[in-house]
């Protein structure tokens, strides 16, 4: 470690906030405990437990009606409380794009939304994207085209292709590299899901 | 993450009303606060609602500017006609950081107030002056590859990590604040400030205020502009050095120039010194490496980002030479030609 003056104190103030956030950390929802396990270096007091917070939202055409902790991401709420595992948790920081699904038909990374900020939105998720039992073209053109490999990212990739082809912008294959950027593919099956976008916009 | 209390606000007045108190923020996009606050960084201990303020458009201004509203996403700022048409470098800028999904979210207020990716300002476990003032500088004589080379200090070399910010700098962009006490406008090279020894403020907006708009002077620079961006990837990376440009070229010769840079100081870092040598020079390559010269004159490397001043210097030249030439850098083709 380093000798820097100041580390003894910022230490100990460390180690005042661990205790102090030990009641935070047994009101906190289970998919956040590991975030709050890492002791600020704060000195404030944690806060009173958050009061739950009404919303309305209809996710994949069905409203919600819910009470919830307003610390909830969007994405905790789909994969903890409402069992709609298809959108995955990569980073949880906005950094891979695992978790991507439509907002108002919009993309974004749900690991950064507060679902209580969702209040009258329509979300749409990997498992409303098909019409029923019927694929998606972009869920069938990545299957034709092999375009994954652990299929980890792949609802990610495949509802930010959604948004983007709707988005209208991106034509060429530089562009539409570029335009899915936000979305890592650990197994690189890049090529294939650039190609697997072409075919429906091709379709399109 | 602490709890919170949460609240919406409808317009500006109750959002002020909602905000009075030292621990609560405003929230937007929330791209950058919540990720703070899952890793302890930022503790609010409520949050306000903005994104129900009818602060969503973009419209022409008498005298020819145009003023952005500060919930305008930054992926509509980029591809509004009036951006398009009269601001390119904005728009470039804009598309050339984050992700699509990102720009979806982050608001125009929000991206001007993110904070540094300093990676001990992020980490808890570390000293870190911007977060915890008095704690020490991890960076100085840590891992500093991202940090900045120009008006740095002894507490803190972190750098503002926004490409929309280095944009708004060079086009001269004006911050639209209130307050319950009343409204005022920052301009942007005022609003950022260099860390000195209070570098946990990133900003001269006082608590207790927000972002209504950000104004955009007449002149666009639209014929002659670059956003040139170099980073550790091709895409999806925040900036090592990034250089905003704007020319106007008569015959060959500068009359007027704007040169602002990013990923290399606490602000958009601009110097009006550099933009008064280029006026009434030829538009050739010995006059943009002496701009750069003078524009790096006083930078200081810190080891690991002691590159920094090299890249600068060639990124600038480039970018000069890419506005001349009236070929802005493509932000899909990622050649630098
Ligand atoms: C993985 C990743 C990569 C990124 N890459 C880039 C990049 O390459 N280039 C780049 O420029 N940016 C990048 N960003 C940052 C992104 O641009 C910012 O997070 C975003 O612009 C913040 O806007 P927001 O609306 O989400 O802000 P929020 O997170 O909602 O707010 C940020 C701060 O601003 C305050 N605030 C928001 N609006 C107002 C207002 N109107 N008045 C007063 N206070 C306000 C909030 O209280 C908060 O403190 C990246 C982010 C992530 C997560
Ligand atoms: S450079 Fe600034 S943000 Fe980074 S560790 Fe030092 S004080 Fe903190
Ligand atoms: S989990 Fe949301 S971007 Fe990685
Ligand atoms: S298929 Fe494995 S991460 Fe993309």
């Amino acid at each position: 470690m380093s000798d820097k003056p100041g580390e003894q104190s910022y230490q100990s103030i460390a180690h005042t906030t661990r205790r102090e956030l030990a009641g935070a950390f047994v009101a906190a929802p289970m998919a956040m405990t590991l975030q709050i396990s890492l002791a600020s270096a704060q000195s404030t007091p944690a806060a009173a437990p958050s009061l739950p917070s009404p919303v309305g939202v209809t996710i994949n055409g069905r409203l919600y009606a819910l009470s919830l902790d307003p610390r909830t991401t969007l994405i905790d709420l789909l994969r903890e409380r409402l069992d709609l595992t298809g959108t995955k948790k990569g980073c949880d920081q906005g950094q891979c794009g695992a978790c991507t699904v439509l907002m108002n038909g919009r993309r974004v990374n749900s690991c950064l939304v507060l679902a209580v900020m969702c209040e009258g939105a329509q979300i749409t998720t990997i498992e409303g994207l098909g019409k029923g039992a019927q694929l998606h073209p972009l869920q069938q053109a990545f299957i034709d085209r092999d375009a994954f490999q652990c299929g980890y990212c792949t609802p990610g990739q495949i509802c930010s292709a959604a948004g983007m082809i709707s988005e209208g912008r991106a034509r060429t294959a530089d562009e539409i590299r570029e335009a899915m950027s936000g979305n890592i593919c650990r197994c690189g099956a890049y090529p294939n899901i650039v190609a697997a976008i072409q075919d429906v916009m091709g379709q399109s | 993450m602490i709890t919170f209390e949460y609240a919406r606000a409808s317009d500006v007045p109750e959002a002020l009303r909602l905000v009075a108190g030292d621990r609560a923020k405003f929230i937007a996009g929330g791209t950058n606060l919540v990720d703070l606050m899952k890793v302890d960084v930022e503790r609010p201990t409520k949050l306000v609602d903005i994104t129900r303020l009818p602060l969503s458009g973009v419209d022409r201004l008498q005298g020819g500017g145009v003023l952005v509203g500060a919930l305008v996403r930054n992926s509509d700022l980029a591809n509004h006609p009036l951006v398009q048409e009269r601001y390119p470098v904005l728009a470039s800028a804009i598309m050339a950081g984050a992700s699509g999904q990102l720009r979806n979210m982050a608001s125009t207020g929000g991206n001007v107030l993110q904070r540094t990716r300093c990676p001990y300002f992020y980490d808890t476990a570390t000293p870190c002056n911007k977060r915890v003032p008095g704690t020490g500088c991890s960076a100085i004589d840590g891992f500093n590859r991202n940090n900045g080379i120009l008006g740095t200090s002894a507490s803190c070399i972190a750098t503002h990590p926004s490409d929309m910010c280095v944009a708004l700098a060079m086009l001269g962009a004006i911050v639209h604040v209130s307050s319950l006490s009343g409204d005022r406008q920052i301009p942007m090279a005022d609003f950022h400030r260099l860390p000195g020894d209070t570098p946990n403020r990133d900003t001269n907006l006082e608590s207790g205020e927000i972002i209504t708009a950000v104004e955009l002077p007449a002149v666009g620079y639209a014929a002659n502009y670059t956003y040139l961006k170099i980073r550790d990837r091709m895409s999806y990376a925040f900036a090592l050095v990034s250089v905003a440009a704007g020319l106007i070229v008569e015959g060959g010769v500068i009359k007027d120039a704007r040169l602002a840079l990013g990923g290399v100081a606490h602000k958009p870092w601009r110097n009006p010194a550099a933009e008064v040598a280029l006026r009434g020079q030829p538009a050739n390559t010995a006059t943009f490496s002496g701009a750069a010269d003078l524009l790096l004159r006083d930078a200081k490397g810190y080891g690991h980002n002691t590159f920094k001043i090299d890249l600068a210097r060639r990124c600038i030249s480039r970018a000069l030479t890419q506005a001349a030439r009236g070929t802005p850098q493509s932000q899909s083709n990622k050649k630098i030609l």
